[in-house]
């Protein structure tokens, strides 16, 4: 489905990814781990073409991202993705959010497109909270409302940056009840999260990234139970302390 | 020996038709420039700030040429070049050369002013919302007219208001080219009465009391968005 190979990148003359290879399958779960700077949230952005990479080919369900003949907001149209500070339009309803791109890229009737948003906020938990405006929204709330437009497209795998790095610790396990939910019924998933107990409870394999390389790239059983680099088990040891 | 200056406003009732026309030259002067500057001032902005290096270049040129000339000699030069302009497209037949090269003046000359100020609102809007915007397959152009643009303007109406003031201020400027706006109007009556200083003090009162008013409606806009 989505497949990462050989990805470079630079700012400037800074190489922030270098040689980036991996995999994810239709139907898993990724969970993409490591040090802030390592060039994880970097990796993603490329995965969608939010951010250019000068070497190496990413494809997407066949089409490639870097080529400069890809219609990259069609592209970007099928795949969903969900940002650390959740970046809802602030000048429109919760409800108007969830229905702009179904109504300008997919071309749904209004009624339609009104239908499909509030059943997905009815499965977030917050149909109630339709006609606000995202200020009046707790974080967590904003992050699943994020959740649900992202998955108004129909989108063929999720993109998850950092996900709940912005949240009150209390609204954390409301975004991830809803991430997990969404891994159990299938979703192809591609998370860069700190939640390690969100990465064993559903992930299929994890990816520590350390200064722009994939330092690891393993099954989750093999990822926690005896990492095989030294970097790895350093960020293991620090994070799982307490 | 010198007496004190009597004022006769006796002169200004029967002048009133007449300095309500000026007003409403001043108006059409105003608005003509604040919505072709608002419209071309958010083009040469978008301009300014894309990934295109000679787009940027030519609409930074524009921006910077009219803001270091003093409007007075743009409005001159206007009034030279579009009556050539005009009588090449359209023959002899314009109406008003004077109003119509006003209105080109003006509205040239603020769309600078006003792209620089659209641009500080474009950037203004965190970058995350354009990739949000991207990210769900929305173009360049659907996430400026839908996303970015709309919360710019709403960051912006202010300064975009206290600009309009400073305008509607300035189009008394067309008095260097005999226009008949208002300040023109007034000007032309007193001098004919021989009641120049009533008049001016009149004209500014009138001045006064729009930009006031204006003011305080931009005061009050401040402090509900500061809320």
């Amino acid at each position: 489905m989505i497949s990462i190979r050989q990805v470079s990148k630079w700012y400037g003359s800074f190489q922030v990814l270098t040689e980036c290879t991996t995999e994810i399958q239709k139907g898993e779960v990724i969970v993409v781990c490591g040090p802030s700077g390592s060039g994880k949230s970097t990796l993603i952005k490329c995965v969608n073409g939010l951010e250019p990479f000068q070497a190496g080919e990413i494809m997407l369900d066949g089409t490639s991202v870097g080529d400069a003949k890809t219609n990259l907001s069609k592209l970007r149209a099928r795949v969903g993705m969900v940002f650390q500070h959740f970046e809802l339009f602030p000048h429109m309803r919760i409800i108007d959010n969830l229905t702009l791109a179904q109504i300008r890229v997919l071309g749904r009737a209004s009624e339609e497109a009104r239908d499909k948003g509030l059943k997905l906020l009815e499965r977030v938990g917050l149909k109630a909270h339709a006609e606000k405006f995202p200020g009046e929204l707790s974080g967590g709330q904003q992050q699943r409302v994020a959740i649900a437009r992202a998955l108004c497209m129909d989108p063929i795998a999720m993109l998850f940056d950092e996900p709940t790095s912005a949240l009150d610790p209390e609204m954390i396990n409301e975004v991830l009840d809803v991430m997990v939910e969404l891994a159990s019924e299938g979703m192809t998933m591609m998370c860069v999260t700190h939640e390690m107990g969100f990465a064993r409870k559903v992930a299929h394999r994890v990816i520590f990234m350390d200064q722009g390389r994939i330092v690891e790239d393993a099954a989750k059983d093999d990822f926690f139970g005896k990492p095989r680099s030294e970097r790895a088990q350093l960020f293991l040891s620090k994070i799982l302390q307490h | 020996m010198s007496e004190l200056y009597e004022f006769d406003w006796s002169s200004i009732p029967g002048a009133l038709p007449l300095l309500g026309k000026g007003l409403l030259i001043t108006f059409e002067v105003t608005l003509t420039a604040i919505v072709v500057g608002i419209v071309w001032g958010t083009l040469l902005a978008i301009a300014r700030i894309s990934a295109s290096k000679p787009l940027g270049f030519a609409a930074a040129t524009y921006v910077n040429l009219f803001r270091s000339v003093p409007l007075v000699m743009v409005i001159l030069w206007f009034y030279l070049i579009v009556p050539q302009v005009l009588k090449s497209i359209f023959g002899e037949g314009i109406a008003d050369i004077r109003l119509a090269s006003a209105l080109c003046a003006f509205a040239l000359f603020e769309a600078a002013y006003y792209s620089e100020i659209i641009r500080a609102g474009i950037q203004s809007v965190p970058r995350g919302q354009v990739s949000a915007a991207y990210a769900l397959g929305l173009t360049h152009a659907q996430t400026m007219r839908l996303v970015i643009l709309p919360q710019a303007f709403r960051n912006m109406l202010p300064l975009l208001l206290t600009q309009a003031i400073i305008l509607f201020q300035d189009t008394s400027l067309v008095y260097v080219i005999g226009l008949s706006d208002f300040f023109g109007t007034a000007y032309k009556v007193g001098d004919r009465d021989g009641r120049l200083v009533e008049l001016l003090l009149f004209a500014g009162l009138i001045y006064f009391i729009f930009c006031f008013s204006a003011s305080q409606i931009v005061r009050r806009l401040q402090r509900r968005y500061a809320q």
